[in-house]
């Protein structure tokens, strides 16, 4: 009976032994950041194909906060984050970003001239775009009859307990903020107070707050309006016929989630490997195509079906009229805590 | 006679009712895991391609090959010192300080798991261990110590030592005395403490959770973030096989323990 | 052989990884970091609490914590009660107990992820539930993203640890005990009024101290099924201690919750206490 029970765990710690030594392997490993369901699930193992003495750590985040967080911390070593354009203003200023070195990237050529250079990241140096889109309305053709083309709508007594919304201050104010007819980034205390109020009173009609479960809910008919992100709009769409995404007049938030090397990162150069090898437009076609969102990538735009990418709502062109109704978020250090406070005065009221 | 009749009966629907309450959930969720459609509530036929799909999962076979590697590991060690450590407490004559390290010994029992992990969190942090693998473990070993000691302890109360001083003076050496009289008597509460300590460990979210990070998840952290983004039938998959792994090692647990006395059920947390 | 030294060892580890990092709360909790990088000792961490804002998550969770318990006794008791009344009669007879116990206290053993989201798959708008409701011709029910939906997910989590406990306090009921105030003219319901449910006590207020702490904490129970419209005391302190200025805040928060822990002992401890001194009467 010892004998039995002696060899049975020497067997298992050589076992775990075997598992945690082969954990240790040679390779470099490159720490990835990114958020949920935001990469072809096959891209990894091709990059580790092409670059066998890399060994990707893929690690997901909730939210691109939870991401300024970890690598702030600096406890992670985190070489390819990829966060939002006011996340990278914040980052370039609190110095937690490598410049990179575009010689590396020659892929890089193959993004898109008019989402270069933007404001958050003006000279260029820090960040590679990856994909983009808008903040809309998300609704079902079925449970709404009249034309959605307003933020009013989600303050329609009618649809209580059928709408959806981020658990997201920054998107949830600003479309307060939008909704009262003030910009976006608006860092006044009135209008901010004007905002608070609109989303304290909203707060009874709202189903839930929440995340990822948006999308399953709307596909399945949970709830009449969503709050939503332009890809997951197309991605729900896909799925469920019945249901429209609209950007109200009022206007909306425009955004870039861009690739970036933090200061936490200890392989600059694998980490431009993998951001050059994720411009590349075979692999950026790839992506856009599973995660459905719309691709900052012009040549791998090229290479998507006719009509993906000449869709109006997914690849908008970024003329003047169009622009002139969308805002980027902008970094601002102290109104971070004002819409800290403020989400929390809501969930809580 | 009627009346006790109708007693019986009310209170069998009454316990009917309970263990569907706390079976029910866990049985619909098996039955769809052999769903053939990607749906957790329309029955498409059946298959087994959910999984075949976990199977084929590098993430979800990491996470799993880390749970098992941590609780193998955390039981094995946390045993070791549990069992010297259960030893050494009967050595303390003085009553306040059995008192004193008892009320050690129960700290991570009794305080709130919550508090436990964010407080390790804290400290890893302050001395800049980076999260990982090896904080995991050594945040496991620290919640399965005071089980296995527990576990222990009542052997060690019942061991008569004059057998252990018997073997001695026959000329026997510490150790072989140790190993040759003391083990076997206490070796039922070691099997039992190393059982718990390994259930407790698949088991576990809420520490793991904060003493985690790079990438290094188990189990539970899978599911949490997973699930996160909605069912998919291969989460049930998943579910089923955890589920049937922990009803297996619980009846080998009763097994052991309802051979000594019937009703010693341990309770974790 | 009981050589002191060897529980060193585990002396050692419970300092580092409990009694330290406990400590290291208390730092934290009564410190603050200024611009400059400077520590410095303030009490404001616990002032913060008292915001109405932050009372009202503590009210809303205690709320939550108490219907939990409420519920987990209300259906628990009868349950506990049952299984050890049909136990002691066999155990009278010199048989084996029924096995009904594991039965009910085995899901307890089993992960709380796995079965939120079992809760979750059968609550969805397009779930298990309202397939089944109607298909057999009845209304929906949506539960989901509401206190229910939370007090349900810890209802089912914890109710193990409220009918082990009350049942292994009625499994050593003396059966003299019952047939004594039957003999004296008491009805069934009197004897369970005045001589089972007292003596059972003990076991109900150790049951709640199990389920009580658990349920204030249990964040992700809420995580899945608030929808983000109220927070436990739980999902305060995670937050916090996710964000790096919020650690101070969450450490406090954690003491506070400690402070529960210890009370809720502390009453469990005089209870029973009191309760021996007058079982022996």
């Amino acid at each position: 009976m010892k004998k039995i029970i002696s060899t049975i765990l020497c067997t298992i710690l050589t076992v775990c032994l075997v598992f945690v030594l082969g954990g240790c392997s040679s390779k470099t490993k490159l720490f990835v950041y990114n958020v949920g369901d935001y990469i072809h699930p096959d891209v990894i193992d091709m990059f580790e194909a092409e670059n066998p003495d890399i060994k990707v750590v893929y690690e997901l985040f909730d939210s691109v906060e939870e991401m300024y967080m970890k690598v702030s911390n600096g406890t992670s070593p985190y070489d390819v984050a990829v966060p939002s354009d006011y996340m990278i203003e914040q980052m370039i200023d609190e110095g937690l970003l490598n410049k990179i070195n575009f010689d590396n990237v020659p892929n890089y050529s193959n993004v898109d001239s008019n989402m270069r250079n933007l404001d958050f990241d003006p000279t260029n140096e820090y960040s590679v775009p990856y994909m983009w889109g808008t903040i809309g309305i998300l609704y079902n053709k079925t449970m709404v009859d009249e034309p959605v083309d307003s933020w009013d709508i989600l303050w329609d007594e009618k649809y209580k307990d059928n709408i959806f919304l981020f658990n997201q201050e920054r998107d949830m104010v600003s479309v307060a903020l939008k909704k009262c007819g003030y910009s976006m980034n608006s860092d006044d205390d009135a209008e901010l107070s004007q905002a608070e109020a609109a989303l304290k009173e909203q707060s009874d009609l709202v189903k839930a707050y929440c995340g990822d479960e948006i999308k399953d809910n709307m596909i399945n008919g949970g709830a009449a309006l969503a709050v939503v992100w332009s890809g997951d709009a197309y991605f729900c769409m896909e799925q469920n016929p019945d249901l429209a995404y609209v950007i109200p007049n009022e206007g909306s938030n425009l955004w870039f989630d861009c690739m970036v090397i933090p200061k936490t990162s200890t392989h600059q150069e694998e980490a431009e490997k993998f951001i050059d090898f994720m411009s590349r437009p075979d692999i950026a076609k790839l992506n856009a195509e599973y995660i459905g969102y719309s691709t900052a990538n012009e040549k791998a735009r090229e290479l998507l079906a006719d009509d993906v990418k000449n869709d109006k709502m997914r690849y908008p062109s970024l003329d003047e009229d169009f622009m002139s109704k969308m805002e980027i978020f902008a970094y601002n250090k102290s109104r971070n805590a004002k819409l800290a406070d403020i989400w929390t005065r809501v969930l809580n009221s | 006679m009627k009346k006790t009749f109708f007693k019986k009966f009310f209170e069998n629907i009454y316990l009917f009712l309970m263990f569907l309450f706390l079976y029910c959930p866990i049985a619909i969720l098996m039955i769809f895991s052999f769903n053939n459609i990607k749906s957790t509530s329309n029955w498409g036929g059946f298959s087994t391609k959910w999984y075949a799909q976990m199977f084929s999962d590098d993430a979800l076979l990491e996470a799993f090959a880390n749970t098992i590697t941590i609780a193998l590991l955390a039981s094995v060690i946390s045993c070791i010192i549990g069992t010297a450590a259960a030893i050494g407490i009967q050595g303390y004559r003085s009553k306040r300080l059995k008192g004193v390290i008892n009320a050690v010994t129960n700290l991570p029992m009794v305080s709130s798991e919550l508090v436990m992990g964010v407080s390790m969190m804290m400290m890893f942090l302050t001395v800049n261990i980076p999260l990982g693998y090896f904080t995991l473990l050594l945040s496991h070993i620290t919640f399965c110590i005071p089980y296995i000691i527990v576990s222990v302890l009542p052997k060690l109360v019942q061991l008569d030592t004059g057998i252990y001083e018997a073997a001695l003076d026959l000329g026997a050496k510490p150790l072989y005395a140790f190993r040759k009289v003391v083990l076997p008597e206490i070796q039922p509460g070691i099997i039992s403490g190393l059982l718990i300590a390994f259930t407790l460990s698949i088991d576990d979210f809420v520490i793991s959770f904060f003493t985690t990070g790079n990438g290094v998840n188990n189990l539970s952290i899978y599911i949490y973030s997973s699930i996160k983004r909605g069912v998919n039938p291969m989460y049930n998959a998943l579910s089923t096989i955890m589920f049937v792994l922990i009803a297996v090692l619980l009846f080998v647990i009763n097994r052991r323990s309802s051979s000594k006395d019937n009703s010693s059920v341990i309770i974790p947390g | 052989m009981f050589k002191k030294s060897l529980s060193y060892p585990h002396l050692i580890w419970m300092v580092i990884f409990v009694i330290a990092p406990m400590f290291l709360i208390f730092f934290y909790a009564f410190t603050t970091s200024e611009v400059d990088g400077e520590t410095v000792f303030t009490l404001d961490n616990f002032a913060k609490f008292f915001e109405p804002m932050y009372i009202k998550i503590l009210l809303n969770s205690l709320k939550i914590a108490v219907i939990s318990v409420v519920v987990c006794i209300l259906i628990g008791y009868p349950a506990a009660k049952i299984i050890a009344d049909k136990d002691r009669e066999r155990i009278a007879m010199g048989k084996k107990t029924t096995g009904l116990l594991m039965m009910f206290v085995m899901p307890m053993w089993m992960n709380a992820m796995l079965k939120l989201y079992a809760w979750l798959s059968i609550l969805q708008p397009d779930g298990f539930l309202n397939t089944f409701l109607s298909s057999i011709g009845l209304p929906e029910i949506n539960i989901m993203y509401t206190q229910a939906a939370v007090v349900l997910g810890t209802v089912y989590d914890f109710i193990p640890f409220m009918i082990l406990p009350i049942y292994s306090v009625l499994i050593k009921l003396d059966n003299s005990v019952i047939e004594a105030a039957q003999d004296l003219g008491a009805n069934k319901f009197k004897v369970f009024y005045k001589v089972v449910l007292p003596l059972s006590l003990p076991g109900v207020v150790s049951g709640i101290t199990m389920v009580f702490l658990p349920a204030l904490t249990s964040f992700y129970i809420s995580d899945f099924f608030s929808g983000g419209k109220f927070m436990l005391i739980g999902n305060l302190i995670e937050k916090n201690f996710k964000n790096p200025v919020g650690r101070n805040f969450g450490s406090s928060l954690s003491i506070i919750l400690m402070i529960f822990a210890l009370l809720s002992m502390r009453v469990t401890k005089v209870f029973n206490k009191s309760n021996r001194q007058m079982s022996m009467y």
